[in-house]
């Protein structure tokens, strides 16, 4: 492109010939009144705000869809300018209702303040206004569509950004009506975005409806603890409670956008559920006891375990949304306890692959990259779901023409972003095909092959993907997603897909949830002679310190939790929330404050270290964990706990920590070992953490539970396979493994593959389904009552 | 020595006492305007800015609809607001305080409100007997307004064609 010159307002500006008018003039910090341009989206120039004066042109045009050519004179406050936006003004604000005061969007509403600045300051039209219905489009967006200015800022979002086009424009003129098509729901996993979008009051938060003015409330800068990314948000709160959470800004993490997890999960920290005294459980009942009562107990339990000589048999299990001070001295409390059994990775099975592994669990490719790949390979990753924001990048490069993306998965999941090779293989299968695929790739690039690989390999095709990954040219991405990573033979994909980067020269991601990164680098991982959690479920321990997590329903194998739990003698539970049934079996549950109540730093897939500062004052006599852990600490005399504030944590980890946490993610060697995973005789089992399930918070946030996304205990089926088994969607059945079972409700789908079960975990409901075992299916007839 | 004389004339003559003492005999005979108050009071401008009061519609819907720009326009900070959505959809208030110490009577509350619901009184005449009495809370703002509402609504109308 070549630079020209071009005149606004009396001064001279360089500019690229081609852009657009609008982007000259905010880049100089020049204000052109818009809604329906938005730097993200493409241009749909229809809401005619932004029309200004062009010397030599016949009319005034949309700075929007101007392009800038050499020697342009532009006048954004002449007289014609100004007379055409005030014109559109007057024109958007006939069927636009007066009700600014009851109107959420009030105080932050672009209308109502280019309505101040470029409107007319009375009305002519006595006529009356349009009204149109408002629909019920689900749980989070409350709708009030008689405000909307048909900019289709929502609508390009769906179609453009999301992936998925829930809004159109049915009708024409008068008639012409924003809604979801048949009365749908919206169901994108960042939906909440349009309401930043929109520019009026159309569509605003409904958890956030009606509960405080822009004005009041408070910003507090603050980092997502739900996926790898950190993504930047601004917390706002009113009197000491959390009113809503909006996105910052951050060009290198995730843009302008937020995932719906990030955002709406805030509803759980005033949630009634919320555990805001210590609780003692004695003889099945639980008590509320004072903090000297209940770290006491806590205590004298540990110290049982200690006086039996059992103290190697204490482990410890933590949720991976942590922060990175927690984990230090979650870990640190565990070891000078005199126990190695340390571990965050709830949602991993094989850790044979742990003397060999990467500092963290990493992307070696920046995520504002993630976007500009020329090939991306998902191995079990259902990317959409997991890491929403990353796979809104990877669809722009997707649509940009850029990426090539291919999948070898479970399931046909639906992505936001067609796949070129979408290959479906799930269970040991998975291994099989990603064997052939290096197997392809060896055949093609002419390198030697490992013997295991290609015994491994179950002989398919993938000659095409093959070619797509070698001809990336070190342009490429590997995606290890949850499914890869909770695999049984997880260890072998993660040298499969580290021997395909290495042999193609493309980058390895593997994307784990939360914190993880956090958790790795401050060695909050089992030491040489402690336990994995699987270990830990399997061989049972004595007693147990879980720092807020939920075994039961946060293990995807969450059968052996709830057995081990029930063996242990005494179980020590670090919690935000009141004991329900499935912590039946903790002794003592202490309140923990939530990631706004607390500061806290977190580690993203790039090493990227950002800290958060508290936003609010802790709910009831909650405590921030690393508080409780180092006064845990104090009262078992252990040494190494005399922190006084979180800085002292931070400095410590931080210290603790390999300075070098440039993101790598391949194991330091090629080893391989024979797989565990065989293909089941009979029905095959997939489990899955749906993205609303995944930890304590967002299992307590109200809008988020009614949410597309999460499908309650449900299990699903190709309708093949439930007709084989003589089952109708919607039936009960009785899913197990023939020793242990759950009444489930089954429904179809036809994304899965044939003779599989897909079963959510997170769910009580769904533990004894997940038992290990051949896996039965057989119909019930209703509910347990 | 003239001036000398004239004021020994006005000191013996007492004309400076009788001068007085005509303006007294003349206050004597005229109408008085002292106030027995309590027992009576001076008439008040329909503006008078006293105790405060939310109203109602006719139909005994409260007006107010929680947008919260009194409590915006507040110089004192003496308002203060939470809102939800009530079960039929609309926006209310769950808590509507005046603390009537802070309170300046400027009345800018009464000139944001787009529903004319919080409104300055004619009222002057309250008093606070226990700790806490000084805020108000929306029940008794609701009930003076429901027992002052005549008065309340023909203070508006008479100033109506000045505003």
């Amino acid at each position: 492109m070549s630079s020209v010159e071009i005149e606004i307002d009396g001064k001279a500006y360089p500019a690229e010939a081609g852009e657009m008018l609008i982007e000259v003039t905010d880049r100089n910090g020049i204000y052109i009144p818009r809604f329906c341009y938005h730097e993200k989206l493409s241009v749909a120039a229809n809401c005619r705000m932004c029309l200004i004066e062009v010397e030599r042109a016949p009319k005034p045009l949309p700075a929007c869809a101007t392009p800038v050519t050499n020697g342009m004179k532009v006048h954004t406050r002449s007289e014609i300018a100004v007379e055409a936006q005030k014109g559109t003004m007057e024109f958007l604000l006939i069927n636009h209702p007066l009700d600014c005061p009851v109107c959420d969007q009030g105080g932050e509403c672009p209308l109502q303040d280019q309505a101040l600045g470029y409107g007319k300051d009375n009305s002519r039209f006595m006529e009356r206004k349009r009204s149109v219905p408002s629909d019920d489009i689900g749980p989070l967006i409350a709708t009030e569509m008689t405000r909307c200015i048909h900019c289709t800022r929502c609508v390009r979002f769906g179609d453009e950004v999301a992936g998925v086009m829930e809004m159109g424009a049915p009708g024409r003129g008068e008639h012409v009506r924003i809604s979801t098509f048949l009365d749908s729901t919206i169901d994108s996993e960042v939906s909440g975005n349009m309401i930043d979008l929109c520019p009026v009051g159309a569509l605003t938060s409904k958890p956030f409806r009606f509960a405080a003015r822009s004005w009041e409330l408070t910003d507090h800068q603050s980092i997502s603890p739900h996926d790898c990314l950190g993504s930047n948000m601004r917390i706002q709160t009113l009197r000491n409670r959390v009113e809503r959470v909006v996105p910052k800004e951050n060009p290198d993490i995730n843009e302008c956008w937020l995932a719906d997890r990030d955002r709406f999960s805030y509803q759980a920290i005033h949630s009634e559920k919320r555990l805001t005294r210590p609780m003692i459980q004695r003889q099945g009942t639980w008590q509320e006891v004072d903090w000297e009562t209940a770290l006491t107990h806590a205590v004298d339990g540990l110290r049982a375990i200690i006086d039996q000589g059992k103290a190697d048999r204490i482990g410890g299990l933590a949720q991976a949304a942590s922060s990175l001070e927690e984990f230090h001295l979650f870990q640190k409390l565990i070891r000078a306890l005199g126990s190695e059994s340390v571990d965050y990775r709830l949602q991993q099975n094989d850790f044979r692959d742990d003397d060999i592994a990467p500092l963290f669990p990493a992307s070696e490719l920046p995520i504002r990259d993630f976007g500009t790949r020329s090939s991306v390979l998902l191995i079990g990753s259902n990317i959409r779901k997991e890491q929403p924001l990353l796979s809104l990048r990877i669809r722009q490069g997707w649509r940009e023409g850029k990426t090539a993306v291919s999948a070898i998965n479970p399931m046909d999941f639906d992505l936001n972003f067609a796949c070129t090779v979408s290959e479906i293989a799930p269970g040991t299968a998975m291994l099989g095909r990603t064997a052939a695929l290096a197997k392809a790739i060896a055949d093609l690039s002419g390198t030697n092959v490992p013997a295991e690989i290609s015994a491994l390999s179950d002989g398919c095709d993938l000659a095409l993907l093959a070619k797509q990954l070698v001809d990336a040219d070190q342009e490429g991405l590997i995606v290890l997603g949850a499914f890869a990573q909770q695999h049984p033979d997880a260890s072998l994909l993660k040298a499969l897909s580290s021997w395909i980067a290495e042999t193609t020269g493309n980058r390895l991601a593997i994307l784990a949830p939360g914190n993880s990164a956090g958790g790795a680098l401050a060695n909050c991982l089992p030491g040489t002679n402690g336990l994995n959690k699987q270990a830990m479920l399997d061989s049972g321990m004595a007693g147990f310190v879980l720092l807020g997590c939920q075994p039961e329903l946060d293990c995807l194998d969450g059968y052996a939790g709830v057995k081990t739990l029930e063996n242990a003698d005494f179980v020590v539970q670090l919690t935000a929330f009141k004991p329900e049934t499935h912590d039946r079996h903790v002794d003592v549950a202490l309140p923990i404050c939530s990631f706004a109540e607390t500061a806290g730093t977190h580690v993203n897939c790039e090493g990227k270290i950002q800290t958060a500062r508290a936003a609010i004052e802790s709910v009831g006599e909650s405590k921030p964990a690393w508080k409780i852990l180092r006064v845990l600490g104090n009262f078992l005399n252990l040494e190494g706990f005399g922190q006084i504030t979180l800085s002292d944590v931070t400095q410590e980890v931080l210290e603790a920590m390999d300075s070098d946490t440039a993101p790598n993610c391949r194991p330091s060697e090629f080893r391989w070992h024979s797989p565990v995973s065989s293909a089941p005789a009979g029905l095959g089992s997939i489990a899955y953490m749906p993205m609303y399930r995944g930890d304590p918070l967002v299992r307590n946030a109200l809008a988020l539970q009614s949410a597309a996304d999460n499908p309650g205990p449900l299990a699903s089926l190709h309708p093949e396979t439930l007709k084989k088994h003589s089952l109708k969607d919607g039936d009960w059945a009785e899913i197990g493994n023939g020793n242990v079972s759950s009444r489930l409700r089954v429904i179809k789908e036809p994304r899965m593959p044939r003779d599989c079960v897909l079963i959510p975990a997170g769910y009580e409901e769904t533990v004894n389904a997940r038992a290990p075992g051949a896996l039965r299916i057989a119909r019930a007839e209703q509910e347990i009552p | 020595m003239a001036s000398k004389l004239q004021q020994l004339y006005k000191t013996f003559s007492l004309q400076e006492l009788r001068k007085g003492m005509g303006v007294t005999g003349r206050q004597f005979f005229n109408k008085k305007t002292t106030i027995m108050y309590p027992e009576e009071k001076t008439p008040k401008s329909p503006r008078f800015r006293g105790l405060h009061a939310l109203r109602r519609y006719p139909n005994g819907e409260e007006r107010c609809i929680a947008c919260k720009l009194c409590e915006a326009v507040c110089p004192a900070l003496a308002i203060t607001i939470d809102s939800e959505e009530r079960e039929d959809g609309t926006r209310r208030t769950t808590r509507y305080d005046i603390d009537l110490f802070k309170c300046i009577y400027c009345g800018f509350c009464e000139e944001a409100c787009p529903v004319d619901s919080i409104v300055l009184t004619d009222i002057h005449e309250f008093h606070m007997e226990e700790n806490g009495e000084r805020l108000a809370d929306k029940k008794r703002l609701l009930e003076i307004g429901d027992r002052h509402e005549a008065d309340i609504a023909a203070a508006r109308k008479q100033d109506a064609p000045y505003r």
